[in-house]
């Protein structure tokens, strides 16, 4: 019972290790864009989880202002994801990144 | 955990941000310039797009005089190791600033661009941020500035890329772009956040003590530098991550092709020199020290897939913005090259082969904007007897394509020289990788000569008698262009000696 009492570095790297899994799955397999990048955020989050877990461990700062500011830029880029999905969908009529293929060598 | 700091530490701290804003001063400028872009915009009415292009030019001719004095300044890190201020971050400055010129120049070349869109208000200041990111790529020190410095690049460059709102290629184009950007950013994030958790640092010097003081998994930095390479690697557009190339070279408005294809590039190249040579331990020779086999192998791998899928895939295109898309693949393992050799002859010569990258393919980015202004198209097949119908664009285009091929007597012919030399003088070890540049520029012959052919040796179909209406400004731009290109093919003395100034790395132990 001792791993589920004691809370150490191993969890919050699986849990992050997961997560990055889960994010990099979505990416590969959805065909929906904005599900796309609900992936992406998955993956940006595992990265934040790993940052902040050593930064506990290791006893520093930069793990959290590193967070800090993956939060902020993972906003601004969704910001621009979504004006250019609005943009597709208003041309295309559509957010399947399958259908959205017009240039082929 | 945390304490607050004292009075003095405060103290300090403001006193080290006032001593380091002094080396900031081009950065700082560069922002100042995008905003006075946005105000001019909003200030002045009715159509501006001149107006506004010289203005972006003009603001970025006088960075010069913000650089050039650097020179003199004591090279060293800035902002608590934030930043560095060295040769190599300089000759990246001009180098950025430069092809930011050119991009300008070409979008005022570019009808589709000044007809189809509504409002160029954003345009020049998007450029304008995207040159002042990549001088920031080139300049990092520290995980984290390097990660917020390529997120301005590639935000930027998202934008960009899909400014042709209404043009269903550009938003495509933009779509894939976001799409492979945003993951290999993660990417690169989760092995940065890797190598945070074994040295408990970000600044990549610091990094660098700590692995060769304590060790390291090689498994896990084997992961964590596959995971940052992803980062890079999309950045440089070398094979396992250039998927979104094509498509968006295809689809972009074509300055911002040009742009992207030698600003993000370089900026691509000179942050994965930084971050290599600097953090990661290397043991001087390369295959004597296991911990510097681990990337180089990567490296390698990635030039020689490049080198070889770039060239081969670029025979079957009939696209000509397409095929520079694929012939820039192929540039990017040539480039590569370079930096395997891990000597100041190899970062010597990749940086003399990104100047005349930066000339040859912006040039040739220039003739495909003033045909495409002529036929409205960029297909191969509409290019047939367009030699006879706009001389100086043809001869310009021959010259900028021997230039790609790395025929003499021209600046690609130097660069190529250059590279393959300095593997060469690395021993035996390298002899096969050269052998392979030298086979695949043979294929890339093939497909470049096929634009000239089908320029000067086959007749159009539809009878086009107009004469040139190319505006002399241009004109003028694209002879300097090509007279530069074939100069620097016979006297590049100078430019050798500046990139071999710049190779002076901050914190580099390798050679």
């Amino acid at each position: 019972m001792e791993i589920l009492t004691n809370i150490g570095l191993n969890h919050y790297l699986t849990i992050s290790a997961l997560l990055f899994g889960f994010g990099l799955f979505a990416v590969m397999t959805r065909k929906n864009a904005i599900v796309i990048l609900m992936g992406v955020e998955l993956i940006l989050n595992a990265a934040n989880i790993n940052f902040l877990a050593f930064s506990k461990f290791n006893g520093g700062m930069e793990g959290v202002m590193f967070s800090l500011f993956i939060i902020v830029l993972a906003a601004a880029e969704a910001a621009i994801a979504l004006a250019i999905v609005i943009n597709i969908f208003k041309l295309f009529k559509s957010v399947d990144v399958s259908a959205i293929d017009t240039m082929k060598e | 955990m945390f304490q607050l700091p004292s009075g003095a530490e405060i103290e300090s701290i403001i006193a080290t941000l006032k001593s380091s804003v002094g080396f900031f001063v081009p950065e700082i400028w560069l922002s100042v310039l995008f905003m006075l872009l946005i105000v001019v915009d909003l200030a002045v009415k009715g159509r501006k797009n001149n107006l506004l292009a010289s203005v972006a030019a003009l603001g970025l001719a006088a960075t010069f005089f913000f650089i050039y004095p650097q020179h003199s300044l004591a090279t060293g890190e800035i902002f608590f190791g934030m930043y560095v201020l060295d040769e190599f971050a300089l000759f990246f400055k001009y180098f950025f600033v430069i092809s930011g010129i050119l991009a300008v120049l070409v979008s005022v070349a570019d009808e589709q661009l000044n007809r189809d869109v509504q409002s160029i208000g954003e345009y020049y200041a998007l450029i304008i941020a995207m040159v002042l990111g990549m001088i920031m790529m080139a300049s990092s020190t520290d995980l984290l500035m390097m990660f917020l410095s390529m997120e301005l690049v590639g935000l930027t460059a998202y934008v960009l890329t899909g400014y042709l709102k209404k043009d269903a290629r550009s938003s495509e184009a933009a779509l894939k772009y976001l799409v492979y950007g945003s993951v290999s950013s993660g990417l690169m994030l989760y092995g940065f956040s890797l190598i945070y958790g074994m040295t408990a640092e970000t600044n990549i010097m610091k990094i660098s003590a700590e692995l060769a003081l304590h060790g390291y998994d090689p498994l896990l930095m084997m992961l964590a530098s596959l995971l940052i390479l992803a980062g890079f690697g999309y950045k440089i557009g070398a094979v396992p991550f250039h998927f979104w190339s094509p498509d968006v070279y295809e689809g972009a408005p074509t300055p911002i092709t040009a742009y992207l294809s030698v600003g993000s590039k370089a900026a691509g190249f000179a942050i994965l020199m930084r971050f290599f040579f600097v953090a990661i331990p290397h043991g001087g020779e390369p295959f004597q020290d296991i911990a510097g086999l681990d990337w180089l192998m990567l490296l390698i791998v990635i030039a020689v897939i490049s080198m070889v899928y770039g060239n081969v895939v670029a025979l079957w295109q009939k696209n000509v913005k397409r095929l520079l898309a694929y012939s820039s693949i192929a540039h990017a393992g040539y480039v590569l090259l370079g930096i395997i050799a891990m000597d100041e002859l190899g970062t010597q010569a990749t940086l003399f082969y990104l100047l005349g990258y930066l000339l040859m393919n912006i040039g040739a980015f220039y003739v495909v904007i003033l045909i495409a202004n002529r036929t409205g198209s960029e297909n191969l097949d509409d290019y047939r007897g367009l030699g006879r119908k706009m001389p100086l664009a043809g001869a310009a285009l021959t010259v900028f394509l021997i230039s790609l091929v790395g025929l003499p007597p021209t600046i690609g012919f130097i660069g190529k020289l250059m590279i393959f030399s300095a593997l060469l003088a690395k021993g035996s070890v390298y002899i096969w990788l050269a052998l392979i540049g030298v086979l695949t520029s043979v294929i890339a012959l093939y497909y470049y000569m096929l634009i000239p052919l089908n320029m000067y040796l086959r007749d159009s179909k539809q009878p086009d008698e107009d004469r040139d209406r190319t505006p002399i400004v241009h004109q003028v731009a694209l002879a300097v262009l090509m007279i530069l290109t074939i100069y620097f093919g016979l006297f590049f003395a100078p430019l050798t000696d500046f990139a071999k100034a710049s190779s002076a790395m901050f914190g580099l132990s390798i050679y």
